[in-house]
């Protein structure tokens, strides 16, 4: 919506400069006040210190991976290799995420169309504010509620599964102990990413062109089948970036999978037992206080795979909102 | 009407004794310090502020020194930032910090490079001491018994079944549950990881290949986040065994550890006395106080898991008041006075007289 006023905007300043002024050799510029000096100055620097944040961050990391990247595979943690090292830690985290976007993403856009379409005016509302309020919780409570409730509650769901179904390999058992488990670790990050997504998903859904769904209801449509021909399709790239938002905190999340999750060094696709990979933050919340030297070139390391995982993620949903535009039907 | 108005004098009556009495409190406070702090500061009271860094086993031993130490020293001011030890050593030899905290004693190249920051000798003097229980979750059973061949096989998952012949050989009488063992061992680094891997590697040496390190060195398996954490999923779990500081075990079953051909339970007196049988280490310099811990004891006094933890300081400050902060502060927390308070505070074990006289001189030079 907003680029094409932003060009009738430059075109409607530069148009007098074509009118024919004989007096005066130089067009007449637009009027500048100190205001308009001062705002285009504070934004365009807010857009570079952005830059330059990043930019730092990334040579951070970069100086301080080189030493682990150069060094004897013997040295390092572990003494095998790096890759062998955060190779785990990027799959624990990867999966974790997974999990989470799996159990979300349909969770939240249930939730949005419900809000949106479904709930009394008034419950809607107040379901927002929950909603919202949900985003507010700190991570580390997220974290203590899934060691101290979900983990005990999880044993009995785990022992099922792997009674009926442990013939998948995600279930293949034998139950952790104390459900201190990627499952656990999955389910809290959904719950985690769930407002975000939602919140998201929601303001988009909101913005479904009304005469679209009155259409869509006046060729005799149902509610449902209105909601899958005009609200789903116009907010499909808003569901895609929401769900993007939620991977990423998913991704970085450090405090509550460290205070779950029974990790190690491993690649597994069980989900229950008590051997799981860690995740690349948790990992480094966990060993950084008591590491030196290379070990802390290590984890800087793994960081940097984390950053570059991150940007990849983001890129890839840039990407696919930017292919989709087209089709959505909102233009 | 008339209710009111007496309610309303009531109130201004009750607001002025209250303003009252504070007035009067603050008064005594004041005239109380001003008259303490000439008499203390006769004797030997310090002023200022020190930062160490290091471990966090004596995170809570330092909140009752640093208690103790404001008492009779007002004025002094000494941080402590539990960031794990290898930080606290960093920070120690970058300068960062004025003393250091750590559950492993210095290794010879960070002993000659804390001596060249300091341009003095440097001070390694344990302070803190701590049994580490084995500790279990079996409802029915109680004083368990382990050898260290048994522990080994426990948590190197050789041995999978609480009724494994193994244990019941030497649990005679009792009935141990046929349930799955479920090891629960640290995520974290921790000082208290590598000294059970450091018992096991010495004491078990037949069933233990790993050598002693804070990471605990196998994969897969049960893993919690510090000590609150493996006491947690012990809690938590059925059939669940760990390794925690003692002072944490309450709750919970605590296995007897065979020395020799007894079975001792953890205890700040066997802590202590293992202390005492130590070999101190020869490299570092006159001051460095490392003990080599006699894991392989046969002495039946003596509890083998032990941690010891280091606290590190130079002996020649160029800020005299600084010297002289940190050294009345060393003298304190391995002082009787200091030792009583971490062990009420965290169930440490005190150090012996015989250790406090040996590391007396180490002490007394840091000026």
């Amino acid at each position: 919506m907003l680029p094409p006023f932003h060009h009738q905007r430059e075109d409607a300043v530069s148009a007098p400069t074509s009118t024919p002024t004989p007096t005066t050799a130089t067009p007449p510029k637009a009027v500048q006040q100190p205001g308009d000096r001062i705002f285009a100055g504070a934004a365009r620097g807010a857009g570079i210190l952005i830059l330059v944040v990043l930019a730092g961050v990334a040579a951070f990391l970069v100086i301080q991976a080189v030493p682990a990247i150069l060094a004897p595979s013997s040295e390092l943690p572990g003494g095998t290799s790096l890759f062998a090292y955060i190779g785990p830690l990027i799959f624990g985290t990867l999966l974790s995420a997974l999990i989470a976007l799996l159990i979300a993403t349909p969770l939240a856009v249930a939730v949005a169309l419900f809000i949106t379409h479904y709930a009394p005016r008034r419950l809607a509302q107040g379901l927002g504010y929950l909603i919202d309020l949900l985003a507010a919780v700190p991570s580390i409570v997220f974290g203590l509620w899934g060691v101290a409730v979900l983990a005990p509650a999880s044993l009995g769901l785990s022992t099922w599964l792997t009674t009926y179904l442990g013939w998948i390999p995600l279930f293949a058992g034998p139950v952790s102990a104390t459900g201190r488990t990627m499952l656990v670790v999955g389910i809290t990050l959904a719950v985690m990413i769930l407002p975000i997504i939602t919140a998201v998903s929601r303001e988009v859904f909101l913005q479904t062109p009304r005469l679209h769904e009155e259409a869509a209801l006046a060729l005799g449509a149902t509610r449902w089948e209105m909601i899958r021909m005009a609200v789903l399709p116009f907010g499909r790239s808003g569901i895609i970036s929401g769900a993007m938002l939620g991977l990423g905190r998913a991704l970085g999340e450090t405090m509550a999978v460290a205070i779950i999750l029974s990790g190690s060094g491993i690649i597994t696709f069980n989900l229950i037992s008590s051997s799981n990979p860690s995740s690349i933050a948790a990992n480094i919340a966990l060993q950084f206080p008591d590491s030196t030297g290379l070990a802390v070139n290590t984890l800087i390391a793994s960081g940097l795979v984390l950053f570059l995982i991150t940007l990849l993620v983001n890129s890839l949903a840039r990407y696919i909102i930017n292919r989709r535009r087209e089709f959505s039907g909102a233009n | 009407m008339k209710t009111v108005r007496h309610s309303a004098r009531a109130q201004i009556a009750a607001v002025g004794i209250a303003t009252g009495v504070l007035l009067t409190g603050c008064g005594a406070a004041n005239e109380s310090g001003g008259s303490a702090a000439p008499s203390g500061g006769a004797a030997a009271a310090v002023s200022g502020t020190i930062s160490g860094a290091g471990a966090s086993t004596q995170q809570a031993a330092t909140q009752a020194w640093v208690a103790g130490f404001n008492a009779t020293n007002p004025d002094a001011t000494i941080n402590y930032d539990p960031s794990g030890s290898g930080a606290g050593r960093t920070q120690f030899i970058a300068g960062g910090v004025d003393y250091a905290g750590s559950d492993s004693a210095m290794k010879a190249d960070e002993i000659a490079k804390a001596k060249a920051k300091c341009a003095s000798d440097v001070i390694e003097v344990p302070v803190y001491v701590s049994p580490i229980a084995v500790v279990y979750n079996l409802p029915d059973v109680t004083d368990l018994q382990l050898t260290p061949s048994l522990i080994a096989q426990i948590f190197n998952k050789k041995i999978t079944k609480w009724n494994d012949p193994a244990i019941v050989a030497v649990n005679a009488g009792k009935t141990l549950p046929d349930t799955a063992i479920a090891p629960v061992n640290r995520s974290d680094k921790s000082g208290t990881t590598a000294n059970f891997t450091d018992y096991l590697s010495k004491a078990a040496k037949a069933d233990w290949t790993y050598p002693g390190a804070d990471t605990w060195p196998i994969q897969g398996g049960e893993a919690a986040q510090g000590t609150s954490g493996v006491i947690g999923a012990v809690k938590a779990g059925a059939g669940t065994i760990g390794y925690a500081d003692e002072s944490q075990a309450k709750g919970l079953g605590v296995a007897k550890i065979q020395v020799g051909t007894s079975f001792v339970a953890p205890s700040a007196d066997g802590a202590a006395k293992l202390l005492e049988g130590a070999t101190r280490g020869t490299d570092g310099g006159q001051f460095i106080f490392s003990y080599s811990l006699p894991r392989t004891t046969t002495d039946a006094s003596q509890y083998p898991i032990t941690l010891v933890s280091y606290g590190i300081a130079c002996s020649k400050y160029t800020d005299a008041a600084k010297g002289k902060l940190v050294s009345a502060y060393f003298t304190y927390i391995t002082g009787t006075d200091g030792q009583a308070a971490a062990a009420k505070a965290a169930g440490s074990a005190p150090l012996s007289d015989a250790v406090r006289t040996a590391i007396t001189p180490a002490v007394s030079a840091i000026s």
